[in-house]
């Protein structure tokens, strides 16, 4: 097996060639999802030109989309190990978000030894990369706790626990009694219904910690003055840079997990995912396979929080209602459910069209059309149509773009699910061994026979 | 011989079940520390009386909003995320016909403003004089209303989103229910604006006074009405399953589609009274509860959803006296968990429940698939 780990890349060597054997890139997938990424940059960019953006403006854009690309995409991973490899049904991704964020804002906010004022409380004051670690332990102990008794229930009541849970944690997160409390004499707390503070920033601590910050600042200066970025260039590098080491994550996430899904462990998590009872019966512990299947996923799905929420400097219990959750599986039903690449391309697909595009094309409108007062009810809006007069109905609905994204989403999910429920790249036939047997069939015969789903029809554009 | 039998079965349910003994210890400790509570004066009886009225109250609620749940559940074999937005378009379009008939047809308001339900604060309900005692058409009006428009948004919603997919499996029936309830929750917020109305003329309610062992508990005419109206559908119901063809048929597909198909049993049909049902329910519900409650937004359904499921699972999906049942004991333990819990985690409390017996007794309470 010495090119396991080659083929767990997406960009093994093999897993270019098509059946002719001819290779050609856009087979691979890596290629696929940095052109999609960059075709979604470039039309933000030729969105930005249309506004009258200037460079500020168009690199802060820039920097904005790619944090959302990679946090969806990494959630979408993380779920996509959840349910399009184990066939876990979790409705409670944003609870094990929370719990991973909370955890390391505990951890990591400053020390507070004398009890600090009202609306405030402190932390165990422990390094960020300490807090993170923490964060992410919490989450996938969290998971563990719920997968234990919970693994045994069938799919859609296995759905109904963890949003039930999720929002257990959110009412939690809410109560006042543990709003603020003394632990081995630090104050700390969750803040209850006003949150926490975040008083670290995980930018300038990445930078502080590999002793960077002088050059930064130095450098983001120089190149804000010649891109004309304007005063105070560096909360505009800071997104990029954030971007920056959110994708270089996600590359982590799509690599662990498509390493995970080769591997023996993986392909057991499959075979629950298609029979339990046939894997059980091949003398699997399948309960074991899935609550550690579980876990990893959660504890994903808490660093993805934790790198979500230690950007935007405060969270509130209000941030982590279900809502959030479904956006996930959206991204992951475009992608298709069961592949990797799949789940990073509809996260990305997401997070530009239907998160932020929407409110991106109700900024181009009402930037065009300078005069569009927009009516501040439905009725004001609806009533002027029956003199002909649609103008305030349509200002209407692009004002409150806000509320029709949902409905919009919500219409998506529908017809994927009518038209397309394998989403962008989901299908199931996936070869049983990691490498490709059938392109090897010349050289090796023998090596043909084993393919789980009687062998796939054309061996080119997989992408596992 | 008895006690020794006794004391058999007890070290059985011990050794062999021990988070269902757990369970029971917890449920023991709990009923002698309620017992002391009462004793000792932690917590007066008139306290208790108006948790347990409470209680009731949403307990109905959840019972009466969870029979199509229920229905849905057993008879189209999926579990319905967007009933609760159903839920809140019934209270909405039952409002609606309150607040145009209490309006007197825009005699005292914009009729545009009355049918937005006051949107962008023109109208207020409690202006309009809306309550049972004091517009009591205009609120009979609504019950009707209510019910005919969330039965009208499920038929519209079954014919074109649920239809063509019939055949797929539960779990695709859920995700696309998911989408449904999105598109229904934020065109209601784009609609009608995202403000949390109240809708009754709360001072003006009739009120009397219940005698407790050391205070009063009062109980108000919003109150006495909920409890006519579910006891009264619940009844209604009742009668229809047990006494006439459609409750044998649908007790009969809820068991198995195919065998029912072949005896002849129009299937097709029997998933629209389905819908027609547990929809109208729903609706009235939902007017109800508000009517009860005094206030009204847009995602009032999606967080009332999470306990109906809870209710429904415990009194055991199919079965109609079971989500009623599962909702009174989710309704009195989200109100009388006060008593242990601070008051922020009483919905918690009533989640546990339902893991809880999701955990010991999946089936729920009322075992078996029937519809009746």
């Amino acid at each position: 097996m010495s090119d396991a780990s080659a083929a767990a890349d997406g960009d093994a060597p093999d897993a270019g060639e098509s059946d002719n054997g001819s290779f050609t890139p856009w087979d691979q997938d890596a290629v696929k999802l940095t052109t999609l990424v960059i075709g979604l940059f470039a039309l933000y960019l030729l969105g930005g030109y249309l506004l009258g953006y200037g460079t500020r403006q168009q690199l802060a854009s820039i920097g904005q989309l790619s944090i959302l690309i990679g946090i969806f995409a990494m959630l979408a991973l993380a779920l996509n190990l959840h349910w399009g490899y184990t066939g876990l049904f979790n409705i409670g991704i944003i609870g094990f978000m929370a719990i991973g964020i909370y955890a390391t804002a505990v951890l990591s906010k400053g020390a507070a030894t004398a009890k600090p004022a009202a609306g405030s409380t402190g932390g165990f004051g422990l390094p960020l990369w300490m807090g993170i670690i923490g964060g992410v332990i919490a989450a996938a102990i969290f998971g563990g706790l719920v997968a234990l008794p919970a693994l045994r229930l069938r799919a859609d009541y296995f759905a109904i626990v963890t949003v039930g849970i999720s929002e257990i944690v959110r009412f939690t997160l809410l109560e006042t009694e543990i709003q603020k409390v003394q632990i081995a004499g630090y104050w700390t707390g969750l803040g209850g219904g006003s949150g926490l503070i975040l008083d670290f920033d995980p930018t300038d601590r990445f930078l502080e910690a590999f002793g960077l910050m002088d050059a930064y600042v130095g450098f983001s200066d120089t190149l804000g003055e010649q891109l004309g970025v304007g005063s105070n260039p560096k909360p505009i590098f800071d997104t990029l840079l954030y971007g920056l080491i959110l994708f270089v994550f996600l590359i982590g996430f799509y690599m662990l997990l498509q390493r995970t899904g080769n591997s023996p462990y993986g392909r057991v998590l499959k075979a629950i995912r298609e029979d339990e009872e046939a894997t059980k019966s091949l003398g699997k512990d399948t309960n074991r396979f899935k609550i550690k299947g579980f876990m990893l996923g959660c504890a994903l799905m808490g660093l993805a929080g934790i790198l979500f929420y230690a950007e935007q400097g405060a969270i509130t219990p209000d941030a982590f209602r279900p809502r959030l959750t479904f956006y996930v599986w959206i991204a992951l039903i475009i992608g298709g459910a069961g592949s990797n690449t799949g789940s990073v391309a509809g996260g990305a697909v997401f997070a530009a069209f239907l998160f932020r595009g929407p409110i991106f094309f109700k900024n181009i409108v009402q930037n065009t059309f300078d005069s569009l007062d927009a009516p501040s009810t439905f009725g004001q809006a609806v009533s002027p149509i029956t003199g002909a007069d649609p103008i305030p109905l349509v200002a209407y609905t692009i004002d409150n773009m806000g509320q029709l994204q949902l409905v919009l989403m919500g219409i998506v999910l529908i017809y994927l699910m009518h038209n397309r429920p394998e989403g962008m790249f989901g299908h199931r036939k996936e070869p049983a061994s990691p490498i490709r047997l059938q392109d090897r069939t010349q050289s090796k015969p023998a090596a043909s026979a084993a393919a789980t789903d009687g062998g796939r029809d054309q061996g080119g554009t997989d992408d596992e | 011989m008895g006690v020794s039998d006794t004391y058999n079965r007890g070290r059985e349910l011990f050794v062999e079940d021990p988070v269902r003994a757990v369970i029971v210890v917890v449920a023991v400790l709990l009923l002698l520390d309620f017992v002391r509570q009462l004793a000792v004066g932690a917590t007066e009886f008139s306290e208790f009386g108006v948790m347990l009225k409470d209680g009731l109250m949403r307990g109905l609620f959840f019972g009466l909003a969870g029979i199509g749940l229920s229905m849905t559940y057993s008879i189209l074999n999926f579990a319905n995320f967007s009933h609760g937005d159903l839920i809140t378009g019934g209270a909405f379009g039952g409002m609606i016909a309150t607040y145009v008939i209490a309006g007197g047809f825009g005699s005292e308001g914009d009729i545009g403003a009355l049918m937005l339900l006051g949107s962008g604060g023109s109208v207020f309900g409690s202006q309009l004089g809306i309550g049972v005692a004091t517009s009591p058409a205009a609120v009979v009006a609504g019950v009707v209303i209510a019910g005919a428009t969330a039965i009208a948004l499920a038929l519209v919603i079954d014919r074109l989103v649920y239809k063509p997919i019939r055949d797929r499996s539960g779990i695709t029936l859920l995700i696309t229910s998911i989408g449904v309830a999105f598109t229904l929750r934020y065109l209601i917020l784009f609609v009608f604006d995202g403000s949390r109305r109240g809708v009754t003329q709360s001072g003006a309610v009739p009120t009397v006074g219940i005698p407790a062992i050391d205070g009063t508990v009062s109980l108000n005419l919003h109150e006495v009405s909920l409890v006519v109206v579910s006891v009264g559908l619940m009844a209604g119901l009742h009668f229809l399953l047990q006494r006439t063809k459609l409750g044998k048929a649908m007790r009969a597909m809820s068991d198995n589609e195919d065998l029912a198909r072949i005896t002849g049993i129009p299937t097709e049909r029997i998933v629209t009274y389905t819908w027609i049902i547990g929809a109208g329910l729903a609706g009235v519900a939902g007017y109800m509860f508000v009517i009860w409650n005094g206030t009204l937004h847009w995602f009032q359904g999606w967080i009332l959803l999470l306990p109906i499921f809870a209710a429904v699972i415990l009194g055991g999906i199919g079965s109609i006296y079971g989500a009623i049942l599962g909702g009174l004991v989710i309704g009195l333990t989200m109100s009388i968990s006060i008593m242990w819990l601070p008051s922020g985690l009483t919905r918690a409390a009533a989640f546990f429940i339902m893991i809880v017996v999701l955990l010991v007794r999946p089936q729920g309470i009322f075992a078996g698939r029937a519809t009746a």
